[in-house]
Formats: structure tokens, sequence, C-alpha cells
């Protein structure tokens, strides 16, 4: 009886005692999710925002203008060699065609303005056409042209119409000729092209990522081709073949105290030695990748450890058992199992090098460069500097192109990431 | 120290050229020689070892083990967990090596040779020294680079038709041949335990090792395996010199010709094995073989 007794009483406060259970292990899921969540949020947040502002600089604004490839202006003496054509007036043929569209603009104020309308690209434009085809020079055609960014702008509504004429980039009889040419089906907006095949320029309607994005390529491949081999050597040398002693412990710490060294640390570090000591040129994809790979060795030389630590011992032992020497051990068994984990360690580094910036301004790759390298040993910027710079540039057509050149380089940072993974899974093996 | 110097004051004065450090290592020695009981040499020795220590950093795990491996026999070593009976298995062809703070002393000789000579390659002493695991570890690789893997180090093959010999010979050797020619090709992984550790030993004999050190093979497999196994190490024997760690007695008693009984990491008792079974003379050997501790 008593021990019936003592057992509904301890039955009762067991279930007293778990609904509290329940109610502990559902708030701490509330709280993971809810973490989640708002992690979700922002993420998204960040996504929506870079897109919205960024989309539209997938298009520009065009013109239509009927140029009368006049000889007069481009080969005044009937000559048609590459050199005069190339050194002709182009500018005089749109402004020509300017104003035969809008013969009632007469006083140089007003036309000033008014060829303000098409981009200083489009001479180059016209230049390109007569070059490729002489043919044109003494015919009439209708030509679709850069507009300059604030048409662009305002096309694309970015412009507070609003706002007093003389806060405005766009004045009245701007807005005049524009409405006047939108009329006469004289405006388009056409896939912007130029954004990937031009480099950096003052004008944003000229400018392009393609320098930037070659330039972290050739940044990258430097990076690569020495943190990669130094990386994995390393650790397949402190994992395989270093004693445990007092001295691997220290190298181990240091490591990883290197990892969680700021990157500019490491800039500084780049042109004080590169720079400085070695003379390397400043502004050079081959002085930043040297840089990047000190950055991304201890990244590359932990997750390599990882990985070789990852493989089990009873392979080593196999391999020893057979007569292996302790190297082809390493090469022919131990390497190949450890490689998946090896390269997706280096794809992170090198995610994590792609999207740096720090170092990279001390090293002088901040500069403003508008040709695109050829190589590791031209000047160039990188994608997240070009970020930085065009962030910093008053123009309001900067502001869709920062957020379309994040865009970019999000694109590569997310593939790359992807293919990491895909590795892993891949190559994934379970013992 | 002391104790054991007043003890054999006599063997001190006879020492009295040998450093101090020496005469204490002697003295041990002497002291723990009387603890082995039984035959420990044999007419026909393949492998001889005398007076082996292994140390771990400080801590010593093998004291002064004298044994001779019979040449075309199975040795068992049995013993509790932790006795020292695998760790002086290792010492046959150094696979302690790999571990850094381990320290063998002592003489292992093998055709009249040290085998922790400076002068001996470890690589030929483990081509002529083959070894199983417990757990079985084929490669993650084909069946065929499994038990090829060896012959290709060491250059044993001239021709690709020579190689196909050699591990279709192996195969065959290691009773496995039947169940996989027709699929060489395919993971040595995707194969069962028992199978994988026959594998294993197919792996070992593609080099023609003359000793295959066993280090409880079977103790991951199921009884049927394990019986498969232990026939193969009856045939191998003909060829090959066999020492084998296991954990069963059963075992040792039906594949073993001569067991070791090794205690705390020395070597208590060693003789023929009917006579370990059935008539062990020191107290710790019949303890243990009668189920008292272990």
């Amino acid at each position: 009886m008593n021990n019936l007794q003592q057992h509904n009483d301890t039955m009762a406060r067991v279930q007293q005692g778990l609904n509290q259970r329940y109610r502990n292990e559902k708030r701490f899921r509330r709280v993971g999710l809810s973490a989640i969540m708002s992690g979700l949020i922002f993420v998204s947040f960040l996504f929506i925002t870079i897109f919205a502002n960024g989309y539209t600089a997938f298009q520009q604004t065009y013109l239509k203008l009927d140029v009368v490839f006049d000889p007069a202006l481009i080969a005044p003496l009937g000559m048609t060699d590459p050199d005069i054509l190339s050194a002709a007036n182009y500018g005089g043929l749109v402004k020509a065609a300017m104003r035969e569209m809008f013969p009632s603009v007469t006083s140089r104020r007003e036309k000033k303005t008014l060829y303000k309308l098409v981009s200083t690209g489009a001479v180059y434009q016209l230049r390109e056409m007569v070059m490729l085809d002489p043919a044109l020079i003494g015919t009439k055609k209708s030509v679709w042209l850069v507009a300059d960014d604030d048409v662009d702008m305002l096309i694309k509504e970015h412009i507070d119409l609003n706002a007093v004429e003389s806060d405005r980039r766009i004045k009245n009889n701007q807005l005049e000729w524009i409405r006047l040419l939108q009329k006469n089906g004289r405006v388009e907006k056409r896939f912007n092209s130029t954004f990937f095949t031009a480099g950096d320029s003052r004008e944003p309607e000229l400018s392009g990522i393609k320098g930037a994005v070659y330039g972290s390529f050739f940044t990258l491949l430097i990076c690569l081709a020495i943190a990669f081999p130094v990386g994995v050597a390393a650790a397949v040398y402190l994992e395989e073949f270093a004693s445990k002693n007092r001295w691997t412990d220290l190298i181990e710490v240091n490591i990883n105290n290197l990892a969680a060294v700021p990157s500019i640390v490491f800039g500084l570090l780049g042109l004080a030695v590169f720079i400085n000591f070695f003379g390397l040129p400043r502004s050079v994809p081959l002085v930043g990748g040297l840089v990047l790979a000190l950055m991304t060795l201890p990244t590359i030389i932990i997750a390599s450890r990882a990985a070789l630590k990852s493989v089990p011992p009873s392979i080593r032992e196999a391999a020893l058992g057979v007569g292996a020497s302790p190297m082809q051990t390493v090469t022919h068994h131990v390497l190949p199992l450890a490689m998946p984990g090896m390269l997706t360690g280096t794809i992170i580094g090198m995610a994590q090098a792609l999207g740096e910036t720090a170092p990279l301004l001390m090293i002088g790759m901040v500069a403003f460069i508008v040709d695109i390298p050829g190589g590791p040993f031209d000047p160039s910027a990188v994608l997240p500097v070009q970020v930085y710079l065009w962030a910093d540039s008053p123009e309001r057509a900067f502001v869709e192109r920062t957020s379309a050149a994040i865009m970019v380089l999000l694109a590569f940072l997310i593939s790359m990431n992807l293919l990491a993974v895909w590795l892993r899974k891949k190559f994934e093996r379970r013992w | 120290m002391e104790e054991i110097v007043n003890q054999n004051g006599a063997v001190t004065e006879q020492l009295d050229a040998a450093t101090d450090a020496e005469i204490d290592m002697r003295l041990v020695r002497e002291n723990h020689r009387s603890e082995t009981v039984g035959e420990m040499t044999v007419d026909d020795p393949r492998m001889i070892c005398r007076n082996v220590d292994v140390y771990y950093g400080d801590k010593q795990a093998i004291f002064n083990v004298s044994l001779d491996i019979g040449k075309n026999q199975v040795i068992a070593m049995i013993g509790p967990s932790g006795c020292g009976k695998s760790t002086f298995l290792r010492c046959l062809n150094r696979m302690n090596d790999t571990i850094d703070i381990c320290r063998v002393t002592g003489v292992i000789k093998m055709d009249n040779q040290d085998i922790y000579d400076s002068r001996l390659d470890v690589v030929s002493l483990r081509a002529s020294v083959g070894m199983v695991f417990q757990k079985p570890n084929p490669f993650p690789k084909s069946i065929f680079d499994n038990v090829a893997y060896g012959p290709r180090i060491h250059g044993l093959s001239d021709s690709d038709t020579h190689l196909n010999e050699i591990i279709e010979r192996s195969l065959h050797k290691a009773g496995l041949w039947d169940e996989v020619k027709d699929r060489l090709d395919q993971p040595g992984t995707g194969l069962s335990g028992g199978q994988q550790q026959r594998l294993c030993i197919a792996r070992a004999i593609a080099v023609s090792p003359e000793v295959i050190l066993m280090d409880e093979p079977c103790s991951a497999l199921d009884p049927i395996a394990t019986a498969k196994i232990e026939e193969l190490i009856d045939e191998l024997r003909e060829n090959y010199t066999i020492a084998i760690v296991t954990h069963s007695m059963q075992q040792a008693a039906r594949v073993s010709q001569r067991t070791a009984y090794f205690h705390l990491g020395k070597l208590i008792e060693v003789g023929e094995t009917d006579q370990i079974f059935t008539a062990p003379r020191h107290k710790l050997t019949e303890d243990y073989i009668t189920g008292r501790f272990g």
C-alpha cells in the first residue's frame, strides 16, 4: 500500500517536471528557429536591396541620331589611311547631327547643353564604325549612340523632376529635347554590354567591370599558385612527418593565430616586403596575389590538416605494412583521400581572398585604371576594390553600377562555394 | 635498484669495467629472465628476439621478452588486454617506428641480422614481414589494385601478365579468387568483412613475405568468416611463418603450434600449444586459460 502511494507520488512529480521539460524544449526550438529566421531576413534584405539597386545597371539608354558621315570632317582630302581616320573629328559629326535635329537651338550656351545629351563615348563608337567600314564616308545613317549618364538616369526615373532646376542634373531645356526624342522613338533602353566589356571610366555610361574581373582573376591565380602548394606541403609535413614536440606545437599555435590576424596587416607586410624591399611594381595582381596568398595560407593549412587527420590511420598502417615508404604512403594513399577536403578548404580560402579589399588598398590596387590588364604584371583593380571605388563616386549612375558589381562579385562567390559543396558531396567518403 | 645490486653483489664485481648504467641494465635483465617459464627457443627459428624492452615515453610496455618465432609454424600470442602482445608483434616488422615516443631496445634478429640495425632498410623488412591488422583495412581502390599495390611499389612484376599471375596466385592462396574473379575492378571496400580481411591477407602475401604477422585478424568478423580465416591460416603455414595475436583462446588452440602467454608486458610462459592449454606450468597462465581472469 505504502509502495503504491510512493509510486503515485513519484509519477505525479514526474508529470509535473515533464511539462516543464517540454516547455523548455519548445522554447529552445523557438529561439533557434527565430535566430535562423532573423539571419535569413537580413540576408534576403541584403540581396533584395542590392538587386533592386543594381538590376537597372544592366540596361543603358541609347539615342538614335541621323549621322551624316561628312567626308569634309573625316577625310578632308579623300584619304582613308587608318591614321587619318582614327584622328578625325567624329565629335563634329555628333554635334552636326544634334544641330540638324534641333534647328531651333542656336545660342552657343544652349548648343553646349544639347551636345551633353550624348555621351563622350559616342565619338569612339562612330570612329570604330568608320574604321571597320570606310565606305560609310559620305553616307547618312541612323545610329544608336550611348546617351549621357544623366539622360540615362532620367529615363530610369532616378531624377527628381520636382526639384528646383538649378539642383537638377537635367535642365528644363534638356528635358524638353529628351521628351521630343522620346516622342519620335529615338530613345531606347538596351542591354548594357559595355558593363561587361569595358574597364573603369570617369563616365558611368562607359565604365565596366571587365578590368576588375580580369584583375581579380590574375590575383586569384597567383594566390592559388602560391598558397595551395605551400599550404598543402606545410600541412602534409606537419601532419605526417614532423615529430610532435614543443616546436611543432608552437608552429601550430602560430598558424592558428595568423588566421586571425587582420587582413590589413598582411597588406602592410606586402607593402614593406614585396614593394619596398623586393621592388615589385605597385597596383599589380602579382603583388596582390602574393599578399592574399599570405592571408589564405593559414586557412588552407588548417583545412588541409583537418582533411589529413580525417584519413583513418588504418590506411597508413595498411600501406606501411606492405612496405611502402612514408613518402609513398602519403602520395599514394593519404593525399588522394584528403584531397577533396583540401580542395574545399582552398576554395573557401580563395572565396575569402576574392572578397578581400583592405590589404589590396595598402599595395596600391585602389588606383583608377582604365586599361584591361593583360597579365599579372599590368596594373589593375579587383572586384571588391572596384565596388569601393564606385561607391565613392558622386555620380548617381555609379550607385546602380556599384550594386551591379556587387551582384557580379556575389555570383562568383556563390558559385565558388557551390563548387566546394559539390566537391565535398561528390568525393565524400565514409569508413 | 639498490636492492637488486645488493642481491647480485657477486655479479657487480665481475662487471667492474662496465658503466653503472650498463650494470643496472644487465642486472634488471638477470632479474627478469627467470620469469619466463617454458621453452622460448626452437630448433629452427625464423626470427630470434632477445631481451626486448619497449617504452612509450617513460612508460615501459614490454619487459625483457626473449622469444623465437619458429619457421613454418604458427605462434599464438595470448593474454589479457593491455598485456603488450600487440606491441610485441608490431616490433617484429618495426610498425612501432610510426609512433614517435616508442623506443625499442634489445635484439630482434632475422636471417642473422638485427632488424633494428640502422643499416637495415625498414621497407625491405616489411616486404619480408607482412602484416594483417585487426580491422580489415583495404585501400579504397579496386580489388585488383589492392593486391597489386605491394608488387607495384617493390617492382616485383616484369609485365602486366606477370602482375596478373601474382594477383591470381595471391587471391587463390587467400581463398578469395573464386568469389572475386569476376569483379576485380570493383572497390575492395565493397566486400563483406570476412572477404575484406582475406583481401588484406592476399595483399600481404602478394609481396611474398616469409613471415606474416596477424594482429587479432578475426576480432571484427562473424564466426563463419572466422572459421574461413582460421582454415586459411592453417594452409598458409606450409609456406609462411605466422605470428598471430588473439583474444580467443579457442582460436589459439585451433590454429597454433606454439603459444606465448603475456601478462603486464612480461612473457610469462611459452611452449607447445597442447602443453600450454592442458598443463600450464605458471600459475598466471593457468588462471588465464581457465578463465579466472582476463
